[in-house]
């Protein structure tokens, strides 16, 4: 029974748990650097907004931090669990990127947030900000190992083959600075910040339409507004090389993307259709003449591979390949309309007064989430029917392990990432919709957070009540 | 014997250690959690390792992923052998996990999240101990892949082990709560380590005893001459390690009651190891057998040698900045 193949429920498992974990991180990342950004102003200005804002996000960074910590935790055990053959294999290459993510990364971020947590109070202003900075790096460095080993998935270099099958390191250099690195993690860092802005934008456009007088809801949404009309431009040209460089190195993912089956001179840019696995074609596709050719060779009439050129065994899924990159793409091209309609306003000087603007902001909200698990699914999806791309398929990558416990654990991380992560997104919405004010609790005071081990008793018994609005806990 | 499999071998033993010294207590916070009603307590309780957790469990990242990337095939063999509890450590690791920041986000729901983070703190104690015991029990290798069913892990040994390790963290749960707390909180943890002490040295006593009937190679590496020569000094050691821990906790000493219960963990762990070496996956795979080539472990020694050092003094820093008792005027 194709329902019951214990790879494909493995997959489902691995899609599922990295799916769930990655909305962390991406947050995390942007969140990070915004935090050391809010503080540096802070410290240079004295303006006590600055102060505010970096308390308020702060609250809402450690929750989201704890989920990723946990989900990540999941991640690491996952190759051994599911994928034991493809930890046997990759992991003299991979894993010591991995162990580097760690050492570097992972120990930083944990020892120094305590202390960014914990407050100013303590260890005093300049600690506190190299505190700060260290949970930023930190999750920088995280960034840069992950995506260096995937990308060494993506497009192997720099290794040999040893008798047991073992892929081994030749040229570390050449493993971790493997081809599509550099491109990934430009895409991906940048998402991240954009994924933030337009969360930090959301929030600060909820408290507009409620108060367009208040000043930290003003810095917030202009401060994200900013990164979007600079950075998402950015985003677009650093994905047109990335898809380059796929076009250059993975040509059947991106034959999948653009729907094509077959290969010609001249090809359309295909802008909607139903790629048809079976039938080896592009139902009901609009197209227009051409440009396919001009955007992916700089050529009119350049030759453009479709999936034809490979066995059928040897293609992505091109159904699954073809939505989740218009999805990405087209939430990428909203996300640079709102930045152009933003600097517009703020030309005219009417960036506070703008409903609808503020409203579309809203509504853009979560969508850095959707484009960035959008793009990731383009990419993974992508690398199909390989684990190491073109070297060691997926259905050869598996553990040892029967369908049923794959399928039993499948469902236990589904039942408790809905329950848990649920109630996490629940409390981090309501922490996002109580305005920032002034004099928002720094940790000596908000003993909620980890800091709480140096309250004093009495502060300790009353920890629930500390929060500014007591009336609005539920 | 120094050559990169065998150092990379003590190194992971060392954040295993590190994890089981480190995040042992504060599991063990989570198994005592039942136990104290009081949300005070509770709040303070939590507020002892809220700092620290976050750090604590990052050697266990680093236990999986260096073992991923130093000695991939023993991580490919254990990993699907231990299939279930694995995923259930996880799993508990996760409940107990969040409960840290989603306890303080909610009134209505914070008994939630005691539940979560006492339940889940159960759940993966209970499953470390199984997949010590099922790893002691030995692990069936063919052709470089697991070779048994998805039920091995469940023997009367491995239940067994997970129990023992349920009521030693809570051991050390207690003795750490001796340390940063006082009043009531203090004489209930007195009273509790009281119990959980003997019935520690009680279940260490009885594995031990029947770990060298599991496995022949565990009887020869503990019972033959000239070996017993560097055995027996563990069980004396344990034996001292027993005395200063009852005689602390009789005598209302702070700190002695938590470093003996360590010094338990760490003999027992040092037990393990003289059974184990060289094996990594006894009775099959030596550490040699599973190291990765060189160039991946000298490759990876580099960053371990500087930074592990270095991620040392942070935490010592961090644990620094939080001596002393829980929510006291001192800390200000």
């Amino acid at each position: 029974m194709d329902g019951f193949d214990p790879v494909l429920l493995a997959r489902w498992q691995f899609a599922f748990t990295v799916s769930f974990h990655i909305i962390f991180p991406a947050f995390t990342i942007g969140l990070a650097s915004y935090l050391a950004v809010l503080e540096a102003l802070w410290l240079a200005t004295g303006r006590s907004t600055f102060l505010t804002l970096f308390n308020y996000w702060k609250k809402i960074f450690a929750v989201t931090f704890a989920m990723g910590v946990v989900s990540g935790l999941v991640m690491s055990y996952q190759f051994g669990t599911n994928w034991s053959v493809f930890a046997d294999k990759a992991g003299p290459v991979i894993g010591p990127l991995m162990g580097y993510e760690v050492l570097t990364a992972f120990f930083l971020e944990a020892g120094f947030l305590g202390v960014m947590l914990f407050g100013l109070n303590k260890v005093g202003r300049g600690l506190h900000f190299v505190a700060t900075l260290m949970v930023a790096i930190g999750t920088f460095i995280s960034a840069f190992w992950i995506l260096s080993a995937n990308s060494w998935m993506q497009t192997p270099a720099g290794y040999a083959v040893n008798a047991a099958g073992q892929f081994t390191p030749a040229d570390w250099w050449a493993i971790i600075f493997n081809p599509s690195f550099p491109y990934r993690l430009v895409h991906m860092v940048i998402a991240a910040y954009l994924t933030t802005a337009l969360v930090v934008g959301a929030v600060g456009a909820w408290h507009l339409l409620r108060d367009r007088l208040n000043e930290h809801s003003r810095v917030m949404f202009s401060m994200a507004m900013w990164m979007l009309t600079l950075v998402a431009p950015v985003q677009i040209l650093a994905g047109d090389q990335h898809g380059l460089n796929t076009l250059e190195h993975q040509p059947a993912k991106i034959a999948a993307m653009e729907g094509h089956f077959e290969t010609r001179a001249g090809a359309p840019l295909i802008l909607f259709g139903w790629p048809d696995m079976a039938a080896e074609q592009t139902l009901y596709e609009i197209a227009i003449p051409q440009l396919g050719s001009l955007i992916l060779t700089h050529d009119w009439n350049g030759v453009v591979r479709g999936l034809k050129d490979w066995p059928k065994e040897d293609r992505p899924n091109a159904l699954i390949l073809f939505w989740s990159f218009r999805i990405m793409v087209g939430l990428g091209v909203l996300m640079l309309g709102l930045g152009l309609w933003s600097l517009w306003g703020r030309l005219r000087g009417t960036l506070y007064d703008m409903k609808l603007l503020h409203v579309a902001a809203l509504l853009m909200g979560p969508m850095g989430f959707v484009a960035v698990l959008a793009g990731w699914v383009t990419t993974e999806a992508g690398r199909q029917p390989y684990t190491v791309y073109g070297l060691l398929r997926t259905a050869q990558s598996a553990a040892p392990v029967d369908a049923e416990a794959v399928g039993a654990s499948l469902i236990a991380f589904i039942l408790v990432y809905f329950a848990v992560f649920g109630a996490g997104v629940f409390y981090l919405l309501r922490l996002m919709s109580k305005p920032p004010h002034e004099g928002e609790p720094d940790s000596p005071s908000d003993a909620h957070l980890r800091s709480a081990g140096i309250v004093p008793a009495p502060a300790l018994e009353s920890v629930g009540e500390l929060q500014p609005h007591p009336e609005e806990r539920r | 014997m120094f050559d990169l499999p065998f150092i990379w071998a003590a190194i992971i033993a060392f954040a295993v250690l590190a994890y089981v010294v480190m995040d042992g207590f504060d599991l063990g916070i989570g198994i005592l959690f039942p136990f104290y009603k009081s949300e005070a307590d509770r709040d303070r309780m939590m507020n002892s390792v809220a700092p620290v957790w976050d750090g604590n469990e990052t050697w266990l990242v680093l236990g999986g992923g260096g073992m991923f990337a130093v000695f991939p095939l023993a991580y490919a063999v254990i990993m699907p052998a231990l299939y279930a509890p694995i995923i259930i450590m996880l799993l508990g690791l996760v409940f107990r996990g969040v409960a840290f920041e989603f306890r303080w986000r909610t009134r209505r729901g914070k008994f939630l999240w005691d539940w979560s983070f006492a339940v889940g703190s159960i759940a993966a104690t209970f499953a470390q101990g199984i997949a010590l015991g099922t790893i002691v029990q030995g692990i069936p290798v063919a052709d470089r892949a697991y070779a048994g069913g998805w039920w091995n892990w469940l023997t009367l040994f491995s239940l067994f082990t997970g129990l023992a390790l349920v009521v030693g963290y809570a051991l050390l749960g207690a003795t750490w709560l001796i340390l940063k707390t006082e009043h009531e909180l203090q004489a209930k943890s007195y009273r509790f380590a009281l119990v959980l002490g003997p019935a520690t040295l009680i279940l260490i006593g009885l594995v031990s005893l029947w770990t060298p009937f599991l496995e022949p190679l565990y009887m020869e590496r503990w019972f033959t001459w000239p070996r017993m020569l560097y055995t027996v000094p563990v069980p004396l050691l344990v034996a001292g390690a027993a005395y200063l821990l009852i005689r602390g906790l009789l005598r209302r000493e702070e700190l002695t009651p938590f470093l003996s219960a360590l010094a338990l963990f760490v003999l027992s762990y040092i037990g393990i190891g003289i059974s184990f070496y060289p094996y990594i996956v006894p009775p099959t795979l030596t550490i040699s057998d599973a190291a990765a080539p060189d160039e991946s472990l000298a490759f990876l020694l580099i960053g371990a040698v500087v930074l592990v050092p270095i991620i040392l003094a942070y935490t010592g820093y961090a644990y620094w900045v939080f001596r002393g008792k829980v929510g006291t005027e001192g800390y200000h």
